[in-house]
């Protein structure tokens, strides 16, 4: 690959995801290139978290091929783990564990996974959390935090083995409107140092500034994918259309 | 009433309650005193009338002569606090090796993937076939069939035969407990766990196990109280522990104030444990209700 072609860290091909008789994913193609933010809207049940939770490894694909840095993830024999620890998660419901402390939550996967020692991986993470302004959180349990905080918290957790891409599952949907902003600022603010991420959201404004490319998912096809203003401001499907109107009148935009 | 709002001034001279408040909070004392007052004499007097009514009552002195012997009591005490003692050793042991079996049988049925289909159906016809047969029928078994055997290596101790039996019984009970609590953990938290890079037994042991022992500890408590009172039954193999000494007693002097002294004993042994259960359950219950409140 030469210098000036981006390098690519996620390719999806053909992939095919069925439940039952459902047909989740229908032959998806999509790529991100390295610190790229790509967006994946569509109505709930279009796909996305399923798309998601493929790359991730938590459902196994029923055809097509997914590669990470080149290496296709989605072959048996590929140790899952392995695969896992090069990518993040940040969850719709944070997910934090509740038994655990703020730093916990973050230091764990760094020390149990990475090997990483203790010390170093507490510092790690309280260098984190004050940047997103939460490291006067840092021996409180999840309970104690506000759904923004919680969110905050568990997008640290997500980068603190620094992971090769970041996967975003509606990661503001569960919280107040006003707390919306701290978590989507936060994730601007990943773009700008060059993280790499795949995410899904309703927030149209967010995609609108952020995304580097928009992907509109409908009944487990990508029906259209491209630069913000081109898939957002002038769509070329119908159904895209009939959904950004429909997000519209519900003042999403 | 008509209070300005100036009476209730926010920081940071304090005046106390309102004359209202001082007023409601006198009228409560008086009334929690009047309801102590009342129970006080109501308890006074039905320990009188019943009291009376027993003590009269014609077959009372049997009674006494045969169940509250004071001598008997105090002759058969040193032999039965020794049998206790066996007791609690016996308790001890036995509920670390159930925990540990129980905590092993419940991993094993929660095991997932084809290559442990036979594990998890082993565990699951032990878990099946123990908590099924009757303690009473096990204890045979094992303390009278596995000597009878004959087999080299085999213990014969009655202590460490019924104890054997003890931790089969429990075991598969405990293994349920533990894994409904297993279960009790939402999946999303392994989601979250393996998507840490975690493996399977690094979730197991850092994410799920921590969660669900919490949340079982009130029902597992509940089965060491019954396992407090069943450490008596290796009495049936001739392990001389506080019931045997009792029984042994009983036989000695054909008065029955033996048994009540080895019962009395483990009603004081079980009293703290239960009092402890009915805590972790209280506190268990306030957690859950300050979560539903958030």
């Amino acid at each position: 690959m030469s210098s000036d072609e981006p390098t690519r860290v996620l390719s999806v091909e053909q992939v095919v995801k069925r439940f039952g008789d459902t047909t989740v994913l229908d032959h998806v193609d999509l790529h991100v290139d390295e610190h790229d933010v790509v967006v994946l809207i569509g109505a709930s049940g279009s796909g996305k978290s399923t798309l998601l939770r493929c790359v991730n490894l938590l459902e196994t694909v029923d055809d097509g091929v997914i590669r990470l840095d080149g290496e296709d993830i989605t072959d048996p024999r590929v140790d899952a783990d392995a695969v896992r620890r090069r990518i993040g998660v940040v969850f719709q419901a944070f997910n934090l564990f509740p038994h655990m402390t703020v730093l916990d939550n973050i230091t764990l996967a760094p020390r149990i996974v990475h090997g990483t020692p203790k010390a170093r991986a507490e510092e790690e993470a309280m260098t984190l959390l004050r940047r997103v302004g939460l490291a006067d959180k840092a021996t409180a349990y999840p309970d104690r935090l506000s759904g923004g905080q919680q969110q905050r918290a568990a997008i640290v957790r997500a980068l603190a083995y620094r992971p090769r891409l970041l996967l975003l599952d509606e990661i503001t949907s569960a919280l107040d409107p006003e707390l919306v902003g701290d978590v989507l600022t936060l994730v601007r603010e990943l773009k700008t140092q060059g993280m790499t991420i795949l995410m899904a959201t309703h927030e149209m404004g967010f995609a609108r500034q952020a995304a580097d490319r928009v992907c509109f998912l409908d009944g487990g096809r990508l029906l259209e994918q491209g630069p913000p203003e081109q898939v957002l401001g002038d769509p070329e499907q119908p159904r895209t259309r009939q959904f950004l109107a429909r997000v519209l009148a519900a003042g999403r935009l | 009433m008509t209070v300005p709002a100036e009476a209730f001034p926010r920081v940071p001279a304090d005046p106390g309650p309102s004359e209202l408040q001082r007023a409601r909070e006198s009228f409560r004392r008086g009334q929690a005193r009047r309801s102590v007052a009342i129970a006080s004499v109501s308890t006074v007097v039905f320990l009188a009338v019943a009291g009376t009514v027993i003590v009269t009552s014609p077959g009372w002195g049997r009674v006494r002569t045969s169940f509250l012997d004071g001598g008997v009591a105090r002759s058969s005490f040193p032999a039965i606090l020794e049998g206790l003692w066996l007791n609690l050793r016996v308790l001890a042991v036995c509920a670390v090796l159930i925990v540990l079996v129980g905590l092993g049988l419940a991993a094993l049925r929660t095991l997932r993937g084809a290559v442990f289909f036979p594990l998890r159906a082993l565990a699951t016809i032990y878990v099946d076939a123990f908590r099924g047969i009757p303690l009473i029928i096990l204890l045979y078994l094992v303390g009278f069939g596995f000597p009878g055997l004959r087999l080299q290596g085999l213990p014969t101790s009655p202590v460490i035969l019924g104890s054997v039996a003890l931790v089969l019984t429990y075991s598969a009970y405990v293994a349920e407990v533990f894994r409904a609590g297993i279960d009790s953990v939402h999946p999303s938290q392994r989601a979250a766990a393996r998507s840490l890079g975690l493996t399977y037994g690094q979730t197991m042991r850092r994410v799920v196990l921590p969660q669900a022992v919490r949340r079982v500890l009130p029902p597992l408590l509940n089965d060491f109280v019954a396992l407090q009172k069943d450490v008596g039954l290796i009495s049936v193999l001739g392990a001389v522990d506080a019931v045997r000494a009792a029984q042994i007693s009983v036989a000695q002097t054909y008065n029955f104030t033996p048994y009540l002294v080895a019962g009395l004993l483990f009603v004081a042994l079980a009293v703290p444990t239960v009092r402890l259960a009915d805590w972790v359950n209280g506190r268990a219950t306030r957690r859950q209700q300050a979560a539903g409140a958030l």
